[in-house]
Protein backbone atom coordinates (compact mmCIF):
# COMPACT_ATOMS: atom_id res chain seq x y z
CA UNK A 1 0.00 0.00 0.00
CA UNK A 2 1.55 3.50 -0.56
CA UNK A 3 2.01 5.19 2.33
CA UNK A 4 0.02 8.87 2.67
CA UNK A 5 3.40 10.48 3.38
CA UNK A 6 5.50 9.72 1.06
CA UNK A 7 8.17 9.91 3.58
CA UNK A 8 8.46 5.63 3.99
CA UNK A 9 12.10 3.64 4.03
CA UNK A 10 11.99 0.50 2.99
CA UNK A 11 14.76 -0.94 4.94
CA UNK A 12 17.26 -3.33 2.92
CA UNK A 13 18.74 -6.67 4.74
CA UNK A 14 21.97 -7.21 2.86
CA UNK A 15 24.22 -10.48 3.44
CA UNK A 16 27.12 -9.32 6.11
CA UNK A 17 30.47 -8.64 4.69
CA UNK A 18 33.45 -10.20 6.40
CA UNK A 19 34.17 -7.46 9.24
CA UNK A 20 30.53 -7.40 10.59
CA UNK A 21 30.91 -11.15 10.76
CA UNK A 22 33.08 -11.31 12.95
CA UNK A 23 31.79 -9.00 15.16
CA UNK A 24 35.30 -7.36 16.80
CA UNK A 25 34.68 -4.02 15.49
CA UNK A 26 31.75 -3.30 16.48
CA UNK A 27 32.59 -5.24 20.21
CA UNK A 28 35.69 -2.40 20.48
CA UNK A 29 33.80 0.23 19.35
CA UNK A 30 31.37 -0.35 22.12
CA UNK A 31 34.20 -0.79 24.66
CA UNK A 32 35.77 2.51 23.14
CA UNK A 33 32.45 4.02 24.03
CA UNK A 34 31.87 2.98 28.19
CA UNK A 35 35.68 3.52 28.36
CA UNK A 36 34.59 7.23 27.57
CA UNK A 37 32.39 7.82 30.26
CA UNK A 38 34.79 6.96 33.20
CA UNK A 39 36.58 9.94 32.66
CA UNK A 40 33.29 12.36 32.27
CA UNK A 41 31.86 14.36 35.07
CA UNK A 42 29.08 11.79 36.97
CA UNK A 43 25.47 13.19 36.85
CA UNK A 44 24.31 11.30 39.41
CA UNK A 45 24.01 12.46 42.92
CA UNK A 46 24.57 10.44 46.64
CA UNK A 47 20.09 11.44 47.40
CA UNK A 48 19.95 11.43 50.64
CA UNK A 49 23.38 12.54 52.01
CA UNK A 50 23.86 14.98 48.98
CA UNK A 51 20.77 17.40 47.71
CA UNK A 52 20.17 19.09 45.17
CA UNK A 53 19.24 22.78 45.40
CA UNK A 54 15.21 23.09 45.69
CA UNK A 55 12.97 25.83 44.29
CA UNK A 56 11.90 28.64 46.68
CA UNK A 57 8.08 27.29 46.25
CA UNK A 58 9.21 23.83 46.72
CA UNK A 59 6.44 22.05 48.24
CA UNK A 60 6.88 19.04 50.76
CA UNK A 61 5.53 18.15 53.99
CA UNK A 62 3.70 20.13 55.69
CA UNK A 63 4.19 21.88 59.05
CA UNK A 64 1.88 23.81 61.68
CA UNK A 65 3.01 26.96 62.51
CA UNK A 66 3.29 28.73 65.80
CA UNK A 67 2.89 32.38 66.71
CA UNK A 68 5.32 34.54 67.93
CA UNK A 69 5.09 33.47 71.74
CA UNK A 70 5.22 29.75 70.81
CA UNK A 71 1.51 29.41 70.61
CA UNK A 72 -0.02 27.13 67.82
CA UNK A 73 -1.59 29.32 65.02
CA UNK A 74 -4.34 26.80 63.91
CA UNK A 75 -8.01 27.49 64.86
CA UNK A 76 -9.47 24.46 63.74
CA UNK A 77 -11.59 26.59 61.19
CA UNK A 78 -11.87 23.77 58.22
CA UNK A 79 -10.86 25.21 55.75
CA UNK A 80 -7.53 23.43 54.39
CA UNK A 81 -9.75 20.32 54.64
CA UNK A 82 -12.82 21.96 52.89
CA UNK A 83 -10.25 23.16 49.95
CA UNK A 84 -8.11 19.85 49.71
CA UNK A 85 -9.56 18.28 46.64
CA UNK A 86 -7.87 14.83 47.89
CA UNK A 87 -9.87 14.96 51.04
CA UNK A 88 -6.34 14.66 53.29
CA UNK A 89 -6.98 16.68 55.93
CA UNK A 90 -9.06 15.89 59.10
CA UNK A 91 -9.27 17.91 62.23
CA UNK A 92 -10.88 17.92 65.45
CA UNK A 93 -11.65 20.73 67.35
CA UNK A 94 -11.54 21.86 71.19
CA UNK A 95 -12.32 24.57 73.16
CA UNK A 96 -9.81 26.30 74.49
CA UNK A 97 -9.40 25.79 78.40
CA UNK A 98 -8.27 28.91 81.44
CA UNK A 99 -4.53 28.83 81.57
CA UNK A 100 -4.02 27.20 77.87
CA UNK A 101 -3.37 30.27 76.91
CA UNK A 102 0.15 30.25 76.42
CA UNK A 103 -0.60 27.00 74.18
CA UNK A 104 -3.11 28.18 71.79
CA UNK A 105 -3.62 31.35 69.87
CA UNK A 106 -7.43 31.29 69.63
CA UNK A 107 -10.25 30.04 71.74
CA UNK A 108 -10.82 26.93 69.65
CA UNK A 109 -7.76 24.95 68.70
CA UNK A 110 -6.97 21.63 66.41
CA UNK A 111 -7.19 18.75 69.36
CA UNK A 112 -6.28 16.08 65.94
CA UNK A 113 -5.31 17.38 63.24
CA UNK A 114 -4.23 14.16 60.83
CA UNK A 115 -2.88 14.38 57.23
CA UNK A 116 -3.17 11.61 55.09
CA UNK A 117 0.45 11.52 53.44
CA UNK A 118 -0.78 9.17 50.72
CA UNK A 119 -4.03 10.96 49.70
CA UNK A 120 -2.32 14.27 49.94
CA UNK A 121 -1.28 15.48 46.21
CA UNK A 122 0.75 18.51 47.33
CA UNK A 123 -1.41 21.08 45.52
CA UNK A 124 -0.92 23.84 48.37
CA UNK A 125 -3.99 24.58 48.67
CA UNK A 126 -4.39 24.13 51.86
CA UNK A 127 -1.88 26.52 52.51
CA UNK A 128 -3.52 28.68 50.41
CA UNK A 129 -6.97 28.76 52.09
CA UNK A 130 -5.76 29.24 55.82
CA UNK A 131 -6.87 32.23 57.36
CA UNK A 132 -4.25 32.04 60.12
CA UNK A 133 -1.44 31.50 58.56
CA UNK A 134 -1.10 28.57 60.03
CA UNK A 135 0.35 25.03 57.81
CA UNK A 136 2.74 25.49 54.94
CA UNK A 137 3.92 22.98 52.37
CA UNK A 138 7.76 23.83 53.65
CA UNK A 139 9.39 20.80 54.49
CA UNK A 140 11.22 17.92 52.92
CA UNK A 141 10.25 15.11 51.53
CA UNK A 142 7.74 12.91 53.30
CA UNK A 143 9.65 10.14 54.59
CA UNK A 144 9.06 6.08 52.81
CA UNK A 145 7.62 3.95 55.86
CA UNK A 146 6.56 0.20 55.40
CA UNK A 147 2.83 0.42 56.59
CA UNK A 148 0.45 2.21 55.26
CA UNK A 149 -0.83 3.65 58.34
CA UNK A 150 2.04 4.93 59.03
CA UNK A 151 1.77 7.60 56.36
CA UNK A 152 -1.50 9.31 58.63
CA UNK A 153 0.62 12.27 60.11
CA UNK A 154 -0.82 13.59 63.55
CA UNK A 155 -0.05 16.68 65.20
CA UNK A 156 3.48 15.35 66.76
CA UNK A 157 4.66 14.88 63.39
CA UNK A 158 3.09 18.14 61.90
CA UNK A 159 3.29 20.75 64.40
CA UNK A 160 6.81 22.71 64.12
CA UNK A 161 9.10 22.56 67.54
CA UNK A 162 8.86 25.61 69.74
CA UNK A 163 11.79 28.01 68.31
CA UNK A 164 13.44 30.99 70.30
CA UNK A 165 13.39 34.10 68.57
CA UNK A 166 16.55 35.99 68.56
CA UNK A 167 16.59 39.66 67.38
CA UNK B 1 -61.11 48.06 49.36
CA UNK B 2 -61.87 45.58 48.23
CA UNK B 3 -59.82 41.87 48.01
CA UNK B 4 -59.52 41.18 44.59
CA UNK B 5 -58.15 44.18 43.70
CA UNK B 6 -54.48 43.65 42.75
CA UNK B 7 -51.44 46.23 42.65
CA UNK B 8 -49.62 46.24 39.29
CA UNK B 9 -45.66 46.77 40.36
CA UNK B 10 -42.10 46.55 38.30
CA UNK B 11 -39.38 45.05 40.06
CA UNK B 12 -36.12 45.40 38.18
CA UNK B 13 -38.30 46.02 35.36
CA UNK B 14 -40.15 42.44 35.94
CA UNK B 15 -43.57 42.87 36.59
CA UNK B 16 -45.70 41.48 39.22
CA UNK B 17 -49.50 41.44 40.58
CA UNK B 18 -49.50 42.04 44.66
CA UNK B 19 -52.77 42.21 47.29
CA UNK B 20 -52.66 45.89 48.34
CA UNK B 21 -50.22 46.20 51.73
CA UNK B 22 -47.10 43.63 50.32
CA UNK B 23 -44.37 45.57 51.34
CA UNK B 24 -41.98 46.10 48.60
CA UNK B 25 -39.56 43.56 50.08
CA UNK B 26 -42.20 40.41 50.07
CA UNK B 27 -43.41 41.27 46.47
CA UNK B 28 -39.79 40.75 45.39
CA UNK B 29 -39.61 37.02 46.76
CA UNK B 30 -42.68 36.78 45.27
CA UNK B 31 -41.04 36.95 41.84
CA UNK B 32 -37.70 35.50 43.30
CA UNK B 33 -34.20 35.41 42.36
CA UNK B 34 -31.48 37.52 42.31
CA UNK B 35 -33.49 40.48 42.65
CA UNK B 36 -34.44 39.48 46.07
CA UNK B 37 -32.83 42.10 48.62
CA UNK B 38 -31.29 40.81 50.74
CA UNK B 39 -32.45 41.33 54.72
CA UNK B 40 -30.63 40.89 57.94
CA UNK B 41 -33.40 42.21 60.33
CA UNK B 42 -36.73 41.33 58.86
CA UNK B 43 -38.17 38.12 59.40
CA UNK B 44 -41.13 36.91 57.76
CA UNK B 45 -42.27 35.03 60.27
CA UNK B 46 -42.02 37.84 63.22
CA UNK B 47 -44.24 40.78 63.53
CA UNK B 48 -42.97 44.14 63.23
CA UNK B 49 -39.22 42.91 63.19
CA UNK B 50 -37.36 45.01 59.65
CA UNK B 51 -36.59 48.09 59.32
CA UNK B 52 -33.62 48.03 61.55
CA UNK B 53 -30.50 46.93 59.32
CA UNK B 54 -30.70 48.97 55.92
CA UNK B 55 -29.36 45.96 53.93
CA UNK B 56 -32.53 45.88 51.84
CA UNK B 57 -32.64 49.51 50.70
CA UNK B 58 -34.18 50.03 46.98
CA UNK B 59 -34.73 52.94 44.40
CA UNK B 60 -38.30 53.71 43.89
CA UNK B 61 -38.10 55.54 40.54
CA UNK B 62 -41.89 55.69 40.21
CA UNK B 63 -44.08 56.08 43.17
CA UNK B 64 -47.07 55.06 41.66
CA UNK B 65 -49.51 55.63 38.72
CA UNK B 66 -51.02 58.47 40.14
CA UNK B 67 -47.92 60.03 41.59
CA UNK B 68 -45.43 59.41 39.02
CA UNK B 69 -42.77 61.46 40.62
CA UNK B 70 -39.64 58.80 42.23
CA UNK B 71 -39.18 59.01 45.93
CA UNK B 72 -36.28 61.17 47.14
CA UNK B 73 -34.17 58.81 49.53
CA UNK B 74 -33.90 54.97 49.12
CA UNK B 75 -36.07 53.18 50.79
CA UNK B 76 -36.33 49.94 53.36
CA UNK B 77 -38.08 47.71 51.08
CA UNK B 78 -39.22 45.58 54.01
CA UNK B 79 -41.48 48.18 55.62
CA UNK B 80 -42.58 50.28 52.43
CA UNK B 81 -45.90 49.11 51.14
CA UNK B 82 -46.39 48.90 47.40
CA UNK B 83 -48.53 51.24 45.46
CA UNK B 84 -50.27 50.71 41.92
CA UNK B 85 -47.99 50.95 39.22
CA UNK B 86 -44.47 51.75 41.61
CA UNK B 87 -41.84 50.73 40.16
CA UNK B 88 -38.80 49.68 41.90
CA UNK B 89 -35.00 49.37 41.30
CA UNK B 90 -32.82 47.26 43.24
CA UNK B 91 -29.34 45.58 41.60
CA UNK B 92 -30.22 47.50 38.30
CA UNK B 93 -29.95 50.96 40.12
CA UNK B 94 -26.44 51.70 40.94
CA UNK B 95 -26.97 53.84 43.74
CA UNK B 96 -28.72 51.16 45.61
CA UNK B 97 -25.98 49.01 44.88
CA UNK B 98 -23.20 51.37 46.41
CA UNK B 99 -25.34 52.44 49.32
CA UNK B 100 -25.42 48.46 50.19
CA UNK B 101 -22.17 48.38 50.23
CA UNK B 102 -21.71 50.71 52.54
CA UNK B 103 -24.31 49.74 54.90
CA UNK B 104 -22.51 46.03 54.45
CA UNK B 105 -19.82 48.24 55.37
CA UNK B 106 -21.31 50.03 58.62
CA UNK B 107 -22.31 46.41 59.62
CA UNK B 108 -18.92 45.12 59.97
CA UNK B 109 -17.70 47.72 61.79
CA UNK B 110 -18.00 46.58 65.27
CA UNK B 111 -18.37 42.77 63.98
CA UNK B 112 -15.16 40.65 65.24
CA UNK B 113 -13.37 39.15 62.24
CA UNK B 114 -13.37 35.79 63.92
CA UNK B 115 -15.80 33.86 60.99
CA UNK B 116 -12.13 30.67 61.54
CA UNK B 117 -13.54 30.48 65.29
CA UNK B 118 -17.45 31.16 64.94
CA UNK B 119 -20.49 28.18 64.85
CA UNK B 120 -21.94 30.31 62.41
CA UNK B 121 -19.92 30.57 59.83
CA UNK B 122 -20.71 28.84 56.29
CA UNK B 123 -24.76 29.49 57.29
CA UNK B 124 -23.94 33.40 58.25
CA UNK B 125 -26.06 36.03 56.42
CA UNK B 126 -23.73 38.92 57.15
CA UNK B 127 -20.99 36.33 55.67
CA UNK B 128 -22.66 35.86 52.59
CA UNK B 129 -23.26 39.90 52.44
CA UNK B 130 -20.35 40.45 52.84
CA UNK B 131 -19.26 38.46 50.52
CA UNK B 132 -21.06 39.37 47.96
CA UNK B 133 -21.62 43.23 48.54
CA UNK B 134 -18.63 44.51 50.75
CA UNK B 135 -15.33 45.56 49.76
CA UNK B 136 -12.28 43.28 51.30
CA UNK B 137 -10.93 46.13 53.81
CA UNK B 138 -12.83 48.62 56.70
CA UNK B 139 -12.07 52.02 56.80
CA UNK B 140 -12.37 52.11 60.76
CA UNK B 141 -9.55 52.76 62.77
CA UNK B 142 -10.65 52.37 66.26
CA UNK B 143 -11.08 49.16 68.60
CA UNK B 144 -14.25 47.28 68.09
CA UNK B 145 -16.51 46.99 70.83
CA UNK B 146 -16.48 43.66 73.27
CA UNK B 147 -18.09 42.14 75.17
CA UNK B 148 -17.70 39.13 77.91
CA UNK B 149 -19.42 35.86 76.67
CA UNK B 150 -23.12 35.04 78.51
CA UNK B 151 -24.67 31.65 78.86
CA UNK B 152 -28.30 31.99 78.32
CA UNK B 153 -29.61 29.58 80.20
CA UNK B 154 -27.41 26.46 80.07
CA UNK B 155 -27.86 25.71 76.04
CA UNK B 156 -27.37 28.95 74.98
CA UNK B 157 -24.52 31.40 74.14
CA UNK B 158 -24.81 34.96 73.83
CA UNK B 159 -21.62 36.67 72.28
CA UNK B 160 -22.58 40.30 72.37
CA UNK B 161 -19.29 40.95 69.96
CA UNK B 162 -20.66 39.62 67.30
CA UNK B 163 -23.90 40.91 67.38
CA UNK B 164 -25.66 43.36 64.94
CA UNK B 165 -28.01 44.26 66.62
CA UNK B 166 -31.43 43.27 64.36
CA UNK B 167 -33.73 42.52 67.59
CA UNK B 168 -34.89 39.49 65.53
CA UNK B 169 -34.36 37.49 69.00
CA UNK B 170 -36.09 40.10 71.11
CA UNK B 171 -39.23 39.73 68.53
CA UNK B 172 -38.91 35.78 69.17
CA UNK B 173 -38.98 36.20 72.79
CA UNK B 174 -41.81 38.11 73.17
CA UNK B 175 -43.83 36.60 70.10
CA UNK B 176 -43.02 32.94 70.25
CA UNK B 177 -42.98 32.95 74.30
CA UNK B 178 -45.62 34.48 76.46
CA UNK B 179 -43.87 36.71 78.72
CA UNK B 180 -40.97 39.40 77.49
CA UNK B 181 -37.67 37.77 78.86
CA UNK B 182 -35.13 39.79 77.36
CA UNK B 183 -34.14 42.53 75.47
CA UNK B 184 -32.08 45.29 74.25
CA UNK B 185 -30.42 47.55 77.06
CA UNK B 186 -28.39 51.21 76.16
CA UNK B 187 -28.38 53.09 73.65
CA UNK B 188 -26.59 53.84 70.38
CA UNK B 189 -23.34 52.15 70.29
CA UNK B 190 -23.64 51.09 73.67
CA UNK B 191 -26.98 48.90 72.98
CA UNK B 192 -26.64 45.23 73.77
CA UNK B 193 -28.88 42.44 73.96
CA UNK B 194 -29.07 40.96 77.32
CA UNK B 195 -31.47 39.22 79.72
CA UNK B 196 -31.69 41.37 83.05
CA UNK B 197 -29.02 40.58 85.37
CA UNK B 198 -28.29 37.41 83.07
CA UNK B 199 -31.16 35.64 84.44
CA UNK B 200 -31.57 32.59 82.59
CA UNK B 201 -34.40 32.16 80.34
CA UNK B 202 -36.55 28.82 80.97
CA UNK B 203 -39.33 29.00 77.83
CA UNK B 204 -39.78 25.87 75.96
CA UNK B 205 -39.37 27.75 72.53
CA UNK B 206 -36.37 29.70 73.78
CA UNK B 207 -33.96 27.71 71.76
CA UNK B 208 -34.93 29.82 68.16
CA UNK B 209 -33.32 32.63 68.91
CA UNK B 210 -30.46 30.26 68.19
CA UNK B 211 -31.98 29.68 64.64
CA UNK B 212 -33.79 33.31 64.12
CA UNK B 213 -30.20 35.00 64.66
CA UNK B 214 -28.16 36.36 61.30
CA UNK B 215 -25.18 36.08 62.61
CA UNK B 216 -23.02 33.94 65.07
CA UNK B 217 -23.95 36.00 68.19
CA UNK B 218 -26.64 33.30 69.83
CA UNK B 219 -25.08 29.77 69.38
CA UNK B 220 -25.74 26.67 71.04
CA UNK B 221 -23.69 25.38 73.55
CA UNK B 222 -24.38 21.72 72.45
CA UNK B 223 -22.77 22.23 69.16
CA UNK B 224 -20.12 24.80 70.28
CA UNK B 225 -16.78 23.89 68.08
CA UNK B 226 -18.35 20.53 67.83
CA UNK B 227 -17.78 20.60 63.75
CA UNK B 228 -18.03 23.16 61.32
CA UNK B 229 -21.41 23.10 59.22
CA UNK B 230 -20.10 22.16 56.18
CA UNK B 231 -19.10 19.15 57.42
CA UNK B 232 -22.08 17.70 58.69
CA UNK B 233 -24.87 16.47 56.68
CA UNK B 234 -28.33 17.66 56.84
CA UNK B 235 -31.30 15.18 57.23
CA UNK B 236 -34.81 15.97 57.32
CA UNK B 237 -36.64 14.49 59.66
CA UNK B 238 -39.78 14.43 61.95
CA UNK B 239 -40.98 13.48 65.09
CA UNK B 240 -44.40 13.50 67.00
CA UNK B 241 -43.50 15.94 69.42
CA UNK B 242 -46.33 17.55 71.97
CA UNK B 243 -45.47 20.94 72.20
CA UNK B 244 -44.13 21.68 68.39
CA UNK B 245 -44.57 20.79 65.09
CA UNK B 246 -41.32 18.84 65.59
CA UNK B 247 -40.28 19.11 61.82
CA UNK B 248 -36.60 19.48 61.99
CA UNK B 249 -33.30 19.50 60.16
CA UNK B 250 -30.80 17.14 61.81
CA UNK B 251 -27.14 17.60 60.86
CA UNK B 252 -24.82 14.50 60.78
CA UNK B 253 -21.25 13.51 61.12
CA UNK B 254 -21.36 10.24 60.32
CA UNK B 255 -23.88 8.48 62.76
CA UNK B 256 -23.89 10.68 64.99
CA UNK B 257 -26.22 13.69 65.10
CA UNK B 258 -24.37 17.01 66.26
CA UNK B 259 -26.95 19.30 66.25
CA UNK B 260 -30.85 19.73 65.31
CA UNK B 261 -32.08 22.74 63.74
CA UNK B 262 -35.68 23.86 62.52
CA UNK B 263 -35.98 23.32 58.71
CA UNK B 264 -34.76 26.83 56.85
CA UNK B 265 -36.11 28.23 53.56
CA UNK B 266 -34.17 30.04 50.96
CA UNK B 267 -33.91 33.04 52.73
CA UNK B 268 -32.58 31.42 56.00
CA UNK B 269 -35.57 31.77 57.52
CA UNK B 270 -37.49 28.76 59.99
CA UNK B 271 -40.55 27.29 58.39
CA UNK B 272 -41.45 26.33 62.07
CA UNK B 273 -40.41 27.10 65.20
CA UNK B 274 -39.57 23.65 66.69
CA UNK B 275 -39.40 23.35 71.09
CA UNK B 276 -36.12 22.64 72.76
CA UNK B 277 -36.85 19.05 73.55
CA UNK B 278 -36.57 18.47 69.81
CA UNK B 279 -33.86 20.86 69.37
CA UNK B 280 -31.38 20.01 72.71
CA UNK B 281 -32.39 16.88 73.84
CA UNK B 282 -33.45 14.25 71.12
CA UNK B 283 -30.33 13.65 69.85
CA UNK B 284 -30.16 9.85 68.87
CA UNK B 285 -31.20 8.51 65.38
CA UNK B 286 -34.00 6.21 66.94
CA UNK B 287 -36.08 9.66 68.38
CA UNK B 288 -36.33 10.52 64.95
CA UNK B 289 -38.32 9.13 61.56
CA UNK B 290 -36.06 10.52 58.82
CA UNK B 291 -37.93 12.18 55.85
CA UNK B 292 -34.71 12.14 53.65
CA UNK B 293 -31.64 14.48 52.80
CA UNK B 294 -32.44 18.09 52.57
CA UNK B 295 -31.48 19.81 49.66
CA UNK B 296 -28.83 22.37 49.70
CA UNK B 297 -28.09 25.21 47.57
CA UNK B 298 -25.51 24.77 45.38
CA UNK B 299 -23.98 28.23 45.91
CA UNK B 300 -23.72 27.39 49.86
CA UNK B 301 -20.66 25.78 51.29
CA UNK B 302 -22.25 23.22 52.90
CA UNK B 303 -22.83 21.71 49.44
CA UNK B 304 -19.29 21.11 49.70
CA UNK B 305 -18.40 17.13 49.11
CA UNK B 306 -22.42 16.46 49.38
CA UNK B 307 -22.97 14.45 46.55
CA UNK B 308 -26.43 14.04 44.99
CA UNK B 309 -27.36 11.53 42.26
CA UNK B 310 -26.58 13.02 38.95
CA UNK B 311 -29.69 14.23 36.95
CA UNK B 312 -29.84 12.36 33.50
CA UNK B 313 -29.32 14.37 31.21
CA UNK B 314 -31.61 15.91 28.46
CA UNK B 315 -30.36 13.75 25.37
CA UNK B 316 -30.85 10.40 27.39
CA UNK B 317 -33.88 11.94 28.93
CA UNK B 318 -35.35 12.10 25.73
CA UNK B 319 -34.37 8.92 23.48
CA UNK B 320 -35.63 5.62 24.93
CA UNK B 321 -32.31 3.74 23.57
CA UNK B 322 -30.17 5.48 25.66
CA UNK B 323 -32.08 5.16 28.36
CA UNK B 324 -32.32 1.50 28.15
CA UNK B 325 -27.86 1.73 27.55
CA UNK B 326 -27.72 3.59 30.70
CA UNK B 327 -30.11 1.80 32.26
CA UNK B 328 -28.09 0.10 35.24
CA UNK B 329 -26.40 3.60 35.75
CA UNK B 330 -29.48 5.26 36.19
CA UNK B 331 -31.30 2.80 38.67
CA UNK B 332 -28.18 2.86 40.70
CA UNK B 333 -28.91 3.99 44.27
CA UNK B 334 -25.27 5.44 45.30
CA UNK B 335 -22.99 7.46 43.49
CA UNK B 336 -19.75 5.42 43.03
Amino acid sequence: MQSLSNRKKVLEQKPLNFWERIYLPAVFKGLTITLRHFFKRIPTIKYPEQKRPYSKNFRGQHSLKRDEQGRERCTACGLCALSCPAEAITMISAERKKGEEILYREEKYAAVYEINMLRCIFCGLCEEACPKEAIYLDGPHVQPEYLRKDFIYGKDKLVEPKFEIND
Amino acid sequence: MADDVKFKVSIDGIPVEVAPGTTILNAARQIGGDIVPPAMCYYSKLEGSGGKCRTCLVKVSKGSEKDPRPMPKLVASCRTTVMDGMEVLNITSPEVVEARKGVVEILLLNHPLDCPICDQAGECKLQDLGYEHGSAATRYEFERRTFEKIDIGDKIQLHMTRCILCYRCVYTADQITNQRVHGVLGRGDASEISTYIEKAIDNDFSGNIIDVCPVGALTDKTFRFKNRVWFTKPVDAHRDCPTCSGKVTLWYKGEEVLRVTARKDVYGEVEEFICNTCRFDKKATVDWVIDGPRHIENTSVISANHYELPAPPPVIKKNLRLQEANKEQLERAVKL
